[in-house]
């Protein structure tokens, strides 16, 4: 989409329009990466401006969590590791493409679709089994808001992959020179990894000391 | 220097970009069109439609005030007015018409682009703000949210709920079209610069949408991130803001000041970008100092994220915090000293033409000085401890966001406008429309620093008889104001069908947009242009200057 509002995308791709001198090239490289990345950025400090107000409110009150409120550890860490090694299967779907083996894409991008399915049950049977809910004190006000915040983007980009599995499905959408949509689920997973480690770090492990 | 009209005969020597240049329909401005030129005009006319809602809100409010009592309104609806007028000045008229409207129309003619990197998601940027406009106006149906712009826990939390929660909506809906926007502007400019346009050749104008982009992405999802608290606070039960238990109040206004001061950035940067392009083309001169306005842009962007806590020296702020922000507000007005200076510098001895354009310009320039020495006042934590919520900051805002952004956006469209519709204003309409401005904004916002310091508190609906006199002068100006956009609405449906042909660039002026034909074609230029000069090089020699717009002449 980039350049042109006229001519389909896919003409405009790497196009050199024929003029008469150099400085009238006009390449057109696929800039959505770039794009993508300095969202992820604004999108962080979202996220920033809730880890900063939890360190706050955790900095005011007595008891952090309160008598009640204790988080489970087990399970959570059992997902942390999932989905944590999610970012490294996910990146064996993209070196995959990169050699253009369309089916080690898809089997990874399936693998990780999976382990990142395994992540929100994960996250919804906590909620289940917790015994207390969003309203019950100012911890849990912010436990359920921030890991709820986290789940709904884990789901997006669940729904990326799925995307990405659903255009493989013709052959040629994505080969070693077109594969930008891959490398952007790719990048969006990464992002909710790293985001999910702050997370888990202030939620989970702070609350142990 | 003699007015070029036809060099496109010229320019034109071998096989076009794309299909042949076909105008755009009127009905094409009302769909989710891709092109930037077409979003631009969206953001423009959208925003100045709600300029004028906004603006029946302010009559409202200042026909209010002219009585001690509470007649006109009652005083919750009268805080209904004053919040949404608040928040559709700022949200829906000055962001989007600085940043969205000239922002998407200038960006990719200025930097020698086909389009904005990422049209479509252009579009969808533009589409974000109509709703949420109609959310704002949806939400007197529920009282009107209450608390003000800057929407404080706990007023937001205990006044008209569901009106509230719409206002959260909106706000949301314009924040995530801001971002969108700004990663927009950012890759186009870092990345579809035409290859012979040099750094140093950037035209100002780019680097305060630069600089004003890079503001909206760090502190916008800040001030998202405070009102999802909000939003729960008010619908879901949580307490993050209810002290009662174990929230915090004033989290939320550091939350809302993160982004909001740089806000008053968002909404002042473009217009400096503005005034630098304006200033010398009128002026016929150089810019002075290039690079410290372009670098005193950036220091803005950084600095303006260290000052918000000025808002809030009364919030029982430590003495530690009011110092720090005492001092790093103090040096966020350097860089602003700067530009003026060297805006001033530039109209020295330059062969100024008093066009409508410059007339805003210059009147721009008197009226910021005002406001931002207001601003240095309030700055200072001593002195805004009295000040603090009353008229006088009133007062100062005004100035700086009337004066300052208001008065730059007509410049800009005065300037732009033959370029946007291929025809000229007209000077006599425009003169008047500037005198009544000036002298309108002077009556209504000069006196409110009086009222402020005699203290007038801001916000209410009643205030002691004392004060009479004066509120009926701001009330007068009110209506100078109000006025004032008539000769404006006529002189831009008017000139728009009749005005004199404009040719491609009639005030000479020396940068990317005005080398395509007025209004530019599809997809701005049928070969792109050849940078062979400076953007600001006016009176000089013209073997380096491009004063023939000889730069879309291709090299042979
Ligand atoms: C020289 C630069 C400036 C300085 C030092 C400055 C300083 C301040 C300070 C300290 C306040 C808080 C006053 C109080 O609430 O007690 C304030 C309020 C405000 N300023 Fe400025 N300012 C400057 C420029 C601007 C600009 C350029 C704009 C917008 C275009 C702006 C818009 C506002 C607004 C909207 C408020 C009121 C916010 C509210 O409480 O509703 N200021 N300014
Ligand atoms: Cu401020």
């Amino acid at each position: 989409m980039q350049g042109s509002t006229i001519d389909p995308p896919e003409t405009t791709l790497d196009e050199v329009v024929p003029s008469s001198t150099e400085l009238h090239e006009e390449i057109h490289t696929d800039l959505r990466v770039w794009g993508l990345l300095t969202f992820l950025i604004s999108e962080s400090l979202m996220f920033g401006g809730f880890f900063a107000s939890y360190l706050v409110l955790r900095g005011e009150s007595a008891a952090w969590p309160p008598e009640g409120t204790e988080v489970e550890l087990l399970l959570p860490t059992l997902n942390t590791i999932v989905l944590v090694s999610s970012s490294f299967v996910i990146h064996l779907g993209d070196t995959a493409i990169k050699k253009d083996d369309v089916h080690g894409l898809r089997r990874w991008y399936i693998v990780t679709a999976l382990m990142g399915a395994v992540f929100l049950a994960g996250q919804v049977y906590e909620y289940l089994t917790l015994g207390y809910g969003l309203t019950t004190n100012i911890f849990s006000n912010c436990f359920y808001l921030m890991t709820g915040f986290h789940g709904l983007h884990v789901f997006i980009g669940l729904l990326l992959i799925l995307g990405v599995l659903w255009r493989s499905r013709r052959s040629g959408h994505y080969s070693i020179s077109k594969h930008v949509g891959v490398e952007m689920a790719e990048i969006y997973w990464h992002f909710v990894d790293i985001i999910w480690i702050v997370l888990f770090t202030l939620l989970y492990i702070l609350t142990i000391f | 220097m003699t007015q070029v009209e036809d060099f496109r005969d010229v320019t034109v020597t071998d096989g076009s970009h794309n299909s042949p240049p076909k105008a755009w329909k009127w009905y094409d401005y009302f769909t989710f069109n891709i092109d930037h030129k077409v979003i631009g005009i969206q953001y423009l006319v959208t925003a100045f439609v709600f300029y004028l809602i906004g603006g029946l809100m302010a009559v409202a409010i200042r026909v209010e005030l002219t009585t001690p009592d509470s007649d006109l309104l009652d005083p919750n609806l009268y805080n209904a007015f004053m919040t949404n007028h608040g928040t559709i000045m700022i949200f829906l008229w000055i962001v989007p018409s600085a940043i969205g409207g000239f922002g998407n129309y200038l960006i990719p003619l200025m930097v020698g682009a086909r389009d904005m990197a990422f049209p479509r998601l252009n579009a969808i940027a533009f589409w974000l703000n109509p709703p949420a406009g109609a959310l704002l106006l949806l939400s007197f149906l529920f009282g009107g949210s209450q608390s003000g712009w800057t929407a404080y826990p706990p007023l937001s939390l205990v006044t008209a709920n569901t009106a509230q929660t719409l206002w959260i909506l909106a706000i949301v809906l314009v924040g995530t079209s801001s971002i969108l926007g700004s990663v927009n502007f950012v890759i186009t400019i870092l990345k579809l610069k035409v290859p012979s346009l040099r750094w140093e050749q950037l035209p100002l104008f780019c680097w305060a949408i630069l600089a004003t982009s890079v503001l909206a992405l760090l502190s916008t999802p800040v001030l998202a991130a405070g009102l999802v608290l909000l939003l729960f606070d008010i619908n879901f039960g949580t307490s993050f803001f209810k002290p009662e238990a174990g929230g915090n109040v004033v989290l939320y206004q550091h939350l809302f000041w993160f982004y909001s001061h740089p806000a008053v950035y968002l909404m002042i940067l473009p217009i400096f970008g503005i005034m630098s392009e304006v200033i010398p083309v009128h002026a016929r001169k150089p810019i002075f100092g290039y690079k410290a306005i372009a670098y005193s842009s950036l220091t803005i962007c950084v600095v303006g994220l260290f000052v918000w806590v000025h808002h809030m020296f009364t919030s029982g702020t430590p003495p530690w915090m009011r110092m720090f922000f005492t001092i790093s507000t103090l040096i966020v007005a350097v860089p602003t000293g700067v530009k003026i200076f060297g805006w001033v510098a530039t109209l020295w001895g330059g062969k100024i033409r008093f066009t409508s354009a410059m007339l805003f310009a210059i009147g721009l320039l008197s009226m910021f000085v005002v406001g931002g020495l207001d601003g240095i006042t309030l700055g200072t934590a001593p002195f805004d401890l009295h000040v603090h919520d009353t008229y006088y900051v009133v007062g100062h805002f005004h100035y700086v966001l009337f004066g300052g952004s208001v008065f730059g956006i007509y410049s800009g469209i005065y300037h732009w406008f033959p370029k946007i519709t291929g025809r000229m204003t007209n000077e006599t309409l425009g003169r008047i429309h500037f005198a009544l401005t000036f002298v309108g904004t002077h009556l209504t916002f000069l006196p409110m620093h009086h009222l402020g310091l005699q203290g007038m508190p801001r916000r209410v609906a009643m205030y002691d008889p004392q004060f009479t006199t004066i509120n009926q002068l701001c009330t007068v100006g009110a209506f100078v104001l109000a006025a004032s956009v008539i000769p404006f609405t006529i002189n831009m449906i008017w000139s728009w069908l009749n005005g004199a042909k404009a040719g491609d660039n009639p005030w000479n002026a020396l940068t990317l947009e005005w080398t395509t034909s007025s209004p530019p074609l599809i997809e701005n230029w049928e070969v792109l242009p050849v940078v062979t000069h400076g953007p600001y090089d006016y009176g000089m020699n013209p073997q380096n200057a491009g004063v023939n717009n000889d730069q879309t002449i291709p090299v042979t």
